[in-house]
């Protein structure tokens, strides 16, 4: 009995070797052009938050990693002119119609919002998904608004008393995105200095 | 005992159809035939892991011994979906953004698993390679079917995107049959999915009986 048990054991033993060798063997194969291809998916992604004439820097490998306020770290990338920076960019999040809704939001030196990009959403086709550049050009509106333009209290969709439009059918999907574009703005204000390497 | 390769060809196809006539493969299914190109790009993704991991059962069929052959499967599919997965994302770049998302969906497609079991189990290598590349074409015509019909009925569109995921040679393919507000948005979320199916495993059956075949239904297998 013992030694059928082993052959089995043996023979998945041996399968599980073959098959995990074979997957390493791809992964080394791959890393390197996986790894420059996420690279070049970040820089498309950036690209459409931070205006090319903003600097002469590339913004995917200039970055630094604060901690926002519930402790977790947030990348932020910097783009410089002659050293200066002259803008950031940085993940923000929505809580949308259908989970969570994944911006990038890229603030100039100023404080005025140079774009907003949708990286990832999970909203409703035809209703929710028009945040998506690509199906309308709400989310183009947020070019050079700061906050006090329009005031916080305005900071909203109108339906909930704002100045930003919400979509015929859809009201929470935009009105998640311009609560993070806030947020988002408020967290700069805070940290403003840390981003720009401004002297404190 | 091998089968004819004409009948291999055609039960994957057609006369025994891993979505159409099996109801295997449910999952994918549902969740990746919004549009056709999507429909499409699943499909020929599980056509290459069912031809790849058939082929190896195939080869190995005498070491497999009855004890351990299902965790062997389950172990060369799920090989092979991460294989897809990482060269892909790699080398066809473009393609893996569009079906990045769905590509691990393959493992819980029990279509591959059901095919190494009834078929690559028991037959020799040409066959069995044969029968997971038509299994996986069958599969890959029934979900692009699906994806038309629920695409042109929920969005007015047809194979859109499918430059993104053919090269932009194919950019002619993309059509816009009505307009968009004439879209029923139930078509493309989950609902659709289940009515069209349905309404395609009938269309597929009636086709059969105008023929004068004996219906075939395998359903003591299905789900997953």
């Amino acid at each position: 009995m013992t030694p059928r048990f082993l052959t089995h054991g043996l023979i998945l033993g041996a399968f599980c070797l073959g098959f995990g060798g074979l997957l390493a063997a791809t992964h080394r194969l791959t890393a390197a052009d996986i790894a420059a291809r996420t690279l070049e998916d970040r820089q498309a992604s950036l690209s459409q938050v931070i205006p090319d004439a903003l600097h002469d820097n590339n913004p995917v490998t200039d970055t630094v990693t604060l901690m926002d306020a519930e402790g977790r770290p947030l990348t932020v990338y910097r783009a410089r002119t002659q050293g200066k920076v002259t803008g950031v960019a940085y993940e923000i999040h929505g809580s949308g119609y259908a989970g969570q809704i994944r911006l990038m939001l890229g603030v100039g030196a100023d404080g005025r919002v140079l774009g907003v990009s949708v990286l990832a959403h999970k909203e409703t086709p035809g209703l929710g998904d028009k945040i998506e550049a690509k199906k309308s050009g709400w989310i183009l509106g947020f070019k050079d608004r700061m906050l006090g333009h329009p005031p916080r209290e305005k900071w909203k969709v109108r339906k909930d008393g704002g100045e930003f439009d919400q979509f015929t059918g859809a009201t929470i999907t935009p009105r998640a995105v311009v609560g993070a574009v806030r947020d988002g703005l408020e967290l700069f204000a805070a940290r403003r200095a840390e981003m720009l390497e401004e002297p404190r | 005992m091998s089968t004819p390769y004409g009948t291999i060809m055609r039960d994957g196809l057609w006369d025994n159809n891993g979505v159409l006539c099996m109801l295997l493969g449910m999952c994918p299914t549902m969740a990746m035939t919004a549009t056709a190109t999507n429909g499409l790009g699943m499909g020929l993704a599980t056509a290459v892991v069912m031809a790849a991991s058939n082929l190896l059962v195939s080869l190995f069929r005498s070491w497999i011994t009855q004890e351990v052959r299902i965790p062997v499967y389950i172990l060369i599919v799920a090989a092979m979906v991460t294989l897809v997965d990482l060269c892909m994302n790699a080398w066809m770049h473009e393609l893996y953004k569009v079906l990045g998302l769905f590509i691990p969906l393959i493992v819980s497609n029990c279509l591959p698993l059901a095919r190494l079991e009834a078929f690559a189990a028991k037959e020799p290598v040409l066959p069995s390679l044969l029968d997971g590349i038509f299994m996986g074409l069958g599969f890959t015509l029934a979900l692009t079917a699906i994806g038309a019909v629920r695409e042109v009925l929920g969005s007015g569109t047809l194979f859109a995107d499918a430059a993104l995921l053919l090269g932009p040679t194919f950019k002619f393919m993309e059509l816009r049959l009505l307009p968009e507000q004439m879209g029923v948005m139930m078509m493309i979320l989950p609902p659709g999915g289940f009515l069209v199916t349905g309404l395609l495993v009938v269309v597929k059956r009636m086709i059969d009986v105008r023929a004068g075949k004996s219906i075939q239904m395998a359903g003591a297998h299905s789900a997953g």
